[in-house]
């Protein structure tokens, strides 16, 4: 075991193992950051930067710097929660984010930041990008117009032989997820439900299932993202 | 003193959001004593009498009619609401954007499943027909809109809370549970 | 060719880390990477094909569709667009009778934009089968089309002759100019290469390079500026069983032109640079980073590196210091500004998509292979050698205190001699525009679209890390240039083309900020969309890499030195207007059906 260093978050004293990421320190301690592109299990990429956080005047991303001895993290301040709700509003622009439509309502993380930050309306204009819907996996649908890029699926989805599923395609604004044409038609269903449980919003569906919950008992219905957390 | 004036209307919406208003139940007494509505679907009154003070518009704007609608809630409305998402975002009418305005009509009234026969390809084409937008387009990016409340339909709960907070000035405070997308 | 793939992969040890190689020689030996190609290579890497197309698609001169047996490459730079590349691009088209992203169907011309490519000095400039065509004209882009058709071979469709300087070599032969307008001690005839490495390395300890570096203060050549002594320091202490040392020759910055000509004039002194950094932090491996707009200059800078071979200055025992191994392979990128980061250019080096990765750990810990690693630009190599010539006490007394030395500027647009300068740093402004010959200057873009635009009212300041800090780009605008339309809004879809997509800000912001702009110019402003603008733009520096940080920065720039611009645009009777536009949004409509809508407008 590595040594218990001491750091603050927002003034408040915590303590974690050394190198442990901040976003795990402050669970840890009881303290939620937000996160979208951040997996347990798979190496951190700070793509979504809704866990940005502020340290010695400098944004850093808190899902993939490592907590120090004395360090000050401001993370719960008007600037930084203005920044975050900004970033979910960029999010829902860029898309095509249709709740009432979506199977994984209720269970998306990407809303339930919305509700987190009680978005009643995104300050951009919405981009109603012209985006497909790609159902030739015989078991999953990647629909591009609900995908935020976060890269979760790229990065846990692998067959045996350890080749992803999934992988970018192109770059800036016409950055895609796609599935691989081979592979996305070999896979198995427990892969398909873990590409599916690995998609933090609704691009990745398992056929043929939906609106399993019912309205009410879904994650997000009555406890807001992060309840496990905040203590 | 004159109690609050309000009116109502749909525009590219479904009126769901206008039974979500209804769905406030017996408060609907409530509201009555609190406020008077002027033009809306709800007391069919059709055009505006007198100056509103808040007008609650529930669906986007997917046509010509859509938009003199809007522009003249906007002209006599004090405060205007954005209610449900349509409103907000365009809604399910938006998921046509997109998708060229020619391919829709086609699709509505020649090569549709539903289509049985339309040889002559007449397309519905009356003077009094409003003529459809290239998209459809959020509320509040055609007039200014001042509040937006939020699902599909937004909870009676909401709608009730922020128009007493509304009407009475109190500060609004909402339960988690109330405000949703969906 | 079936096995073509299964043949370049194996050149390459099936290494998945050289996947850049193995795209580049299948994209130039076929013209295109087919499926059938990536799958091939997929399968002898042992990665899906998905994860090879992510590589393939990421740049901009790879292709998985033909790109024509001669694939015209026209810059679009800004200043490409002033002097005239539309013209230019109008030409192209009619002669082809194709329009730019297509191919003939004949499948022999391809007519593709691209970004930047280093020639700012002599545009419109245009790569054809990686050889660069400068100084374009009308005349000549309609005479490049007929020669081609009339099958006449790439070194025919050169008229002009070769370029000056070492562009004549026969190995290079290059129409490029190197326009060398002011030396220093960089670009100065009086150092013959080799010197440091055979009289001064044998002499001194790696900490003492090291000591000496730090001593002359120098600092990063490419923009950022972090003390290269410091790095190297970092990176010898760093632990692991390779070192490496890269150079960073991915100048992509629009405007930037100087490496391509340090290059060109003075390999060696970058070579013995990078050698002397290797002796440095304990490496024995160097590798030339190098922006495939360059692959031009591949013969003749393999021939410079066989040339040093042959004298002893790489290889085996350097100059006689017992153990001391070094040698230097090129490898070039294929089309991404992104991979000028020196993250993403690791990334790149390993066959991967161009993707910053986050800090820390800095390269100098993890970087090429996840091992330590030391990047540096082009500039900063060659400096180090007379540094380490005539000592770092020497450099100081050049420059200013904390920017000492010189800098090469690549200075181009409205001036009467473009071209690139090597000054003391403390230069100011005003008599950078007097050195150039440029008149009537409405305004200068210091350190290219990542940098700031500067007005008249601002030329007194200097270039240094801590006034005006510039990697080198430097683009002056006459009083005639529409700033928004024709700069800001050309960097804004340069920023927008070239983002890696990566993060959430600089994948979707800039786009949001140039709609903006669009919106503002076309008369649909109110003073509420110049607040958003400045708002909206702050969300960009929770960007991982200096990119996105900067990527609205010809908006956020324009909008603090020059306000009046976007205030005269201004709606002033309005305070709301969202651009719609009723008559406008029913046109399609109105078309489709045959009629003109009616608007009631009565009072509901």
């Amino acid at each position: 075991m590595s040594e218990l260093i001491k750091f603050r978050i927002d003034g408040t004293e915590c303590m974690a193992e050394s190198g442990t990421y901040i976003v795990e320190a402050a669970r840890q301690n009881g303290i939620y950051i937000p996160t979208l592109c951040n997996m347990p299990g798979v190496k951190p990429k700070g793509a979504c930067r809704i866990c940005t956080v502020r340290i010695n005047g400098r944004m850093m991303t808190s899902c993939t710097t490592p907590v120090t001895q004395g360090m000050e993290i401001e993370s719960n301040s008007e600037t930084i929660n203005e920044l975050r709700k900004s970033i979910v509003e960029l999010l829902f622009v860029s898309g095509n984010h249709f709740c009432p439509a979506c199977e994984k309502s209720g269970n998306c993380e990407l809303q339930a930041l919305g509700y987190y930050y009680q978005m009643m309306v995104p300050r951009f204009p919405y981009d109603f990008p012209q985006k497909g819907v790609d159902a030739s996996s015989p078991y999953l649908i990647k629909d591009q117009n609900r995908c935020i890029m976060c890269k979760r699926c790229i990065k846990a989805v692998r067959d045996d032989q350890g080749r992803p599923l999934f992988a970018f395609r192109n770059r800036g604004n016409h950055l895609e997820v796609v599935l691989d044409e081979e592979l996305g038609k070999q896979m198995t269903p427990e892969l398909a439900e873990a590409a599916m449980a690995a998609c933090p919003v609704g691009s990745i569906l398992v056929k043929e299932k939906g609106f399993a919950q019912p309205i009410g008992k879904r994650k997000f219905d009555n406890k807001p993202i992060g309840s496990d957390v905040a203590v | 003193m004159s109690k609050p004036v309000i009116a109502t209307t749909s525009l590219a919406g479904c009126f769901g959001c206008h039974m979500s208003i209804l769905d406030i139940d017996e408060r609907i007494l409530q509201l009555i004593e609190l406020v008077e509505f002027n033009k809306s679907p709800v007391d069919d009154i059709k055009t505006f009498t007198k100056p509103v003070d808040i007008g609650i518009i529930e669906g986007g704007c997917c046509n010509s009619e859509n938009v003199e609608v809007l522009r003249s809630f906007r002209k006599n409305c004090k405060i205007l609401i954005s209610l449900g998402e349509c409103a907000i975002m365009g809604g399910l009418p938006a998921m046509r954007n997109g998708i060229p305005v020619e391919e829709c009509i086609e699709e509505a009234y020649v090569n549709g499943p539903t289509v049985q026969l339309n040889k002559e390809r007449i397309l519905p084409n009356d003077d009094e027909l409003p003529m459809l937008l290239d998209r459809v387009y959020p509320c509040h990016e055609i007039v200014k809109i001042d509040y937006f409340l939020p699902g599909c339909p937004p909870r009676a709960d909401l709608i009730w809370e922020a128009l007493v907070a509304l009407i009475t000035g109190n500060p609004l405070k909402l339960p988690y549970e109330v405000v949703k997308f969906d | 060719m079936e096995n073509i793939a299964k043949l370049i992969a194996w050149k390459f040890g099936n290494d998945r880390t050289r996947l850049m190689d193995m795209l580049i020689e299948i994209q130039e030996t076929e013209g295109y990477i087919s499926k059938a190609n990536a799958r091939e290579l997929a399968g002898l890497l042992g990665t899906s094909q998905a994860d090879i197309e992510q590589t393939i698609s990421f740049y901009h001169f790879l292709s998985m569709k033909p790109r024509g047996r001669y694939s015209i490459y026209l810059n679009n730079s800004v200043v490409a667009e002033m002097f005239g590349r539309k013209a230019i691009r109008e030409t192209f088209e009619k002669a082809a009778g194709i329009s730019f992203g297509e191919v003939t169907p004949d499948g022999l011309i391809g007519l593709f934009d691209t970004a930047c490519i280093g020639m700012s000095d002599q545009e419109p400039a245009a790569i054809i089968n990686n050889k660069v065509f400068t100084r374009l004209t009308p005349f000549r882009a309609k005479e490049i089309i007929r020669y081609i058709r009339e099958g006449r071979s790439l070194n025919e469709l050169v008229h002009e002759g070769f370029g000056d300087g070492k562009n004549q070599d026969p190995r290079l032969r290059a129409m490029v100019s190197s326009n060398i307008r002011r030396k220093g001690m960089v670009l100065s005839d009086n150092y013959h290469y080799g010197k440091v490495l055979r009289e001064k390395l044998p002499t001194m300890s790696p900490e003492a390079v090291i000591a000496e570096v730090k001593h002359s203060h120098l600092r990063g050549r490419g923009g950022a500026g972090f003390p290269t002594g410091f790095k190297w320091e970092f990176c010898r202490r760093a632990k692991g069983p390779k070192h490496f040392v890269v150079c960073n020759a991915d100048e992509g910055e629009p405007g930037t032109f100087k490496d391509r000509v340090i290059l060109t004039e003075k390999p060696e002194l970058v070579f013995e640079g990078m050698v002397v950094a290797g002796y440095a932090i304990g490496s024995d491996q160097g590798i030339l980073y190098l922006r495939y707009e360059y692959r031009y200059m591949k013969d003749y800078l393999e021939g410079v590196l066989q040339n040093m071979r042959n004298e002893g200055l790489l290889g085996r025992n350097i100059c006689g210091i017992e153990g001391f191994d070094f040698d230097i392979r090129i490898q070039y990128g294929a089309g991404a500004y992104v991979c000028g980061e020196e993250s993403a250019l690791l990334e790149s080096l390993e066959g991967k998509r161009g993707e910053p990765r986050d800090k820390p750990p800095f390269p100098v810990e993890k970087g090429y292979l996840e091992l330590p690693t030391i990047i540096n630009n082009v500039e900063t190599f060659a400096t180090v050698v007379r540094i380490i010539e005539n000592g770092g006490e020497w450099f100081t007394q050049f420059g200013t205190e904390d920017s000492t030395g010189t800098k090469i500027l690549s200075i181009s647009g409205d001036c009467m001699f473009p071209g690139v300068y090597e000054v003391n740093w403390g230069f100011n402004v005003n008599d950078m525009l007097d050195m150039v010959g440029a008149y009537d200057v409405q305004a200068v873009q210091v350190g290219g679209p990542s940098g700031t635009l500067i007005g008249p009212d601002e030329f007194y300041r200097t270039l240094g890390y801590s006034d005006l800090s510039t990697g080198g780009s430097m683009i002056i605008f006459g009083k005639q240039r529409d700033l928004l339309r024709e700069v800001v809004l050309n960097f804004m879809e340069f920023f927008i083309d070239e983002s890696c997509g990566s993060c959430s800000t600089c994948r979707n912001m800039p786009q949001v900020m140039r709609n903006k702009l669009h919106k503002i110019l076309d008369g649909k402003g109110v003073k509420k969309d110049l607040d958003d603008l400045r708002e909206w733009g702050k969300l960009l520096l929770a960007s991982r890499c200096g990119l996105g940080q900067t990527a609205g920065n010809p908006i956020i720039s324009s909008l603090k030195n020059f306000p009046h611009l976007y205030e005269r645009l201004l709606q002033r009777d309005k305070t709301f207007d969202e651009g719609f536009d009723l008559e406008a949004s029913v046109k399609a409509a109105n078309a489709y059906v045959g009629r003109k809508a009616v608007f009631h407008h009565h009072e509901h």
